[in-house]
């Protein structure tokens, strides 16, 4: 380990996203397109065959008009922690040749594409659907080659991809701060394609450790939850929301149990352990 | 040389009629090898699987030859280590079928992976943290030892049995065939077993995670002991099936009921403790994870609680009371009956382990996904049984695979 | 799967994977040699030439 990484404190990048402000433009997920290099086919119909690093998914109350609501969840890869917080996140441990790895000093999980081979067994163990496999070979029109990113490789057939939180983008700002003589990077030097592209600022980034991010204390709020917090898989995304439809839409409740009780239900159960 | 390639002794049938056969189970194989080389040229694209089915037929199919491949070694344990002597009569087969099973398992596999060229890396980057890699290196060893206890079967064929080295490798490895037994035994245990922990370890699927022991969930030995005890069941109902095909007596009814005993107890015994473990899950795992039971078997067009009785009474409770009475083994059409519900029973366990895990939602606001396979999945399914048949009857034909085949059918 | 492989550590689970692994291979790589070895010094010491017995 250099002296430079002994200086600098582990972070756990994470993310907010207001569910209370997101129109569902899909702004997050065109970025997100043109940032990675994510290659799409012609006809998209079958979204299980769809390539997309997030994608914005749309939910509503389940009551007839005029009481229809609405709400879109844009998801990402939730980057988890895992059970016990080590980095044991579902997908990191079960892939056979160490293709995906938790990145400690971040937090962020990635995907080392030509260690790959397509087993796709991180697929099978993510209950979020994060990742994506390349089922064809990645193509685009032959205009928009010209617009790659030079900074994200293009994958090939046959390989799992998912959102690395632009990783490219911390390395960057990384790089920049070790060039200025700095440990740490500022806030604002770090932020991945979709939350720049956001137009109504629903989406927040930053070290969810470090009180000086804002992300810091919008994860702490009374109105954030995060996705299947029942399996313990321990996401670095958080969803805001006012609306109690949408918190009970993030997980799965039995017979009696509201989301409120959630967090002592979960106390009663580690207890019991 | 004139010494003939079929075994002394032994009735074989015409070389026209053999050659009909063969070229009628070639052209199913030929129909398998053109989907696989289009899996293999085209991509996974030819499948029907998508991101939410990361795994489907496929691994069910591995997951599948497998168990019932698991006779080979438990008869190998049973024979070389119990040392149940009447088992010899029905080992070479056992091991035939196995290696059979095992190479189909290999070839799969092959396919399945999305960068094939890059399959190595599952042993030289090993992450030994995943239940895969422990199933890949337990398999490939094993299969290893398969093709060694197949070898000396294929050196006893009377052309190869002439020559001297090749006479005396056959005898040495007879000599020491415990120790690569005991071996197989070691390997199988764990892959069998890595094999169900594949399904069990995945803490973000409530419907197959399952706690455990140590690293092990409980599946990692349910799925070690249900092939334990269906993987005789198969080597039963495969001998059984190639006596009818040729019409002789290869094996003596008293092997069938004692492998059938042990298979019957096995299985009784299984079925307690997958019936315990699907109580506990239900009770317990799931709705720690916010699920019932019913979560799991309604809202969608296939998997019904059915599917659950299926599994645990009619392929499991029942023939393991048939094959455990005297009564069932005796009467063959009993246990032929529970012969094959058990084989079902167990290709049922694997579909439910493998397809219903991707199957139910866990989102709530997401809807079961279905999946139907594509013709080249389902060619180079059926793949691996043209090529099993094939072998059978290449090893049926040139090699003295059953030894009490003469003393049966010496008065026919 | 070999030391020299940058994945690699020290520490127990590698030692109890790949030791359990290259167990089983010496096993399996032993016996094979000793059959192998076997057989060819049978069958330069047999005498009378091709008819041998038949077990």
């Amino acid at each position: 380990m250099t002296k430079q990484e002994q200086h600098t404190r582990t972070k756990r990048y994470g993310m907010v996203i207001d569910l209370d402000r997101c129109t569902g433009c899909g702004a997050c997920m065109v970025a997100c397109y043109a940032e990675n290099n994510v290659p799409f086919k012609k006809n998209e119909s079958d979204k299980m065959l769809s390539l997309n690093w997030i994608r914005v998914f749309k939910v509503d109350n389940g009551k007839p008009f005029p009481d229809t609501e609405i709400c879109y969840i844009p998801k990402p890869c939730m980057q988890c922690d895992g059970r016990h917080m080590e980095g044991h996140s579902p997908c990191v441990s079960v892939c056979p040749a160490v293709a995906t790895d938790y990145d400690y000093p971040t937090g962020i999980v990635s995907q080392i594409y030509t260690r790959c081979f397509g087993c796709r067994y991180c697929m099978a163990a993510c209950p979020y659907h994060a990742r994506k496999f390349n089922w064809w070979d990645p193509s685009w029109p032959a205009e928009m080659e010209k617009y790659l990113n030079p900074d994200v490789s293009v994958r090939m057939r046959g390989v799992v991809e998912k959102c690395s939180f632009c990783y490219h983008r911390y390395q960057k700002a990384r790089d920049k701060a070790y060039l200025e003589g700095r440990d740490e990077i500022y806030e604002h030097e770090y932020q991945p394609a979709c939350v720049e592209a956001c137009p109504t600022g629903a989406m927040t980034f930053g070290d969810l450790l470090n009180p000086e991010h804002e992300v810091y204390k919008l994860s702490r709020s009374k109105k954030a939850f995060r996705l299947l917090e029942k399996l313990h898989t321990n996401p670095k995304v958080y969803y805001l929301s006012s609306k109690s439809w949408v918190r009970r839409k993030a997980d799965n409740y039995l017979e009696g149990q509201s989301p409120g009780q959630q967090n002592n239900a979960r106390k009663t159960e580690t207890a019991s352990h | 040389m004139t010494t003939p390639a079929i075994p002394e002794g032994v009735k074989r049938c015409s070389t026209g009629k053999f050659a009909l056969w063969l070229a009628v189970v070639g052209a199913v194989l030929l129909w398998g090898v053109y989907a696989m080389f289009l899996v293999w040229y085209k991509g996974l694209n030819q499948t029907g699987m998508n991101d939410a089915y990361g795994f489907a037929l496929w691994i069910w199919a591995d997951l599948t030859v497998i168990a019932l491949g698991g006779g080979a070694f438990f008869s190998g344990f049973l024979t070389y280590i119990i040392g149940k002597k009447e088992l010899k009569s029905i080992i070479n087969y056992a091991v035939i079928i196995g290696f059979i099973c095992y190479s189909s398992a290999l070839l799969i596999l092959a396919l399945d992976i999305g960068q094939p060229l890059r399959g190595w890396f599952i042993f030289w980057h090993a992450n030994v943290h995943s239940m895969l890699t422990e199933v890949a290196f337990c398999l490939s060893v094993y299969f290893a030892v398969l093709t060694i206890e197949f070898l000396p079967i294929v050196l006893e064929n009377p052309k190869l049995d002439r020559i001297p080295f090749l006479h005396h490798l056959s005898h040495n490895l007879h000599e020491v065939m415990a120790v690569f037994a005991a071996t197989g035994v070691f390997l199988s245990f764990f892959h069998q077993g890595s094999l169900g922990g594949v399904a069990g370890v995945l803490y973000g699927r409530p419907f197959a995670f399952r706690e455990g022991l140590l690293i092990w969930p409980w599946t990692f030995f349910l799925f070690t002991w249900s092939a334990a005890a269906v993987g005789p069941c198969f080597t039963v109902l495969i001998t059984r099936i190639t006596e009818k095909v040729t019409g002789k007596k290869l094996v003596k009814q008293a092997t069938f009921r004692l492998l059938a005993k042990i298979s019957g107890w096995m299985l009784l015994t299984y079925m307690i403790a997958k019936i315990i473990d699907t109580w506990y899950w239900a009770a317990v795992t799931a709705p720690a994870k916010g699920f019932t039971l019913m979560d799991f078997y309604t809202n969608n067009p296939v998997y019904g609680i059915w599917i659950l009785i299926a599994e645990l009474v009619i392929c499991g409770l029942l023939p393991a009371v048939i094959l455990v009475t005297r009564k069932g083994r005796e009467n063959n059409l009993l246990l032929m009956t529970g012969v094959i519900l058990a084989v079902i029973g167990v290709c049922i366990n694997r579909w439910v382990m493998v397809l219903q895990v991707m199957a139910a939602p866990l989102l709530p606001f997401q809807d079961w996904y279905m999946y139907m396979p594509t013709w080249q999945e389902i060619a180079t399914t059926i793949l691996p049984i043209a090529y099993g048949i094939i072998l059978i009857m290449l090893a049926y034909r040139y090699l003295p695979v059953f030894p009490q085949e003469k003393e049966l059918n010496s008065g026919s | 799967m070999f030391p020299f492989i940058f994945e690699w550590a020290w520490d127990i689970p590698h030692l109890v994977f790949m030791g359990a692994l290259w167990y089983a291979l010496s096993i399996i790589g032993a016996g094979l040699t000793y059959c192998i070895l076997k057989s060819l010094y049978d069958t330069a010491t047999e005498e009378g030439g091709e008819s041998h017995e038949h077990h």
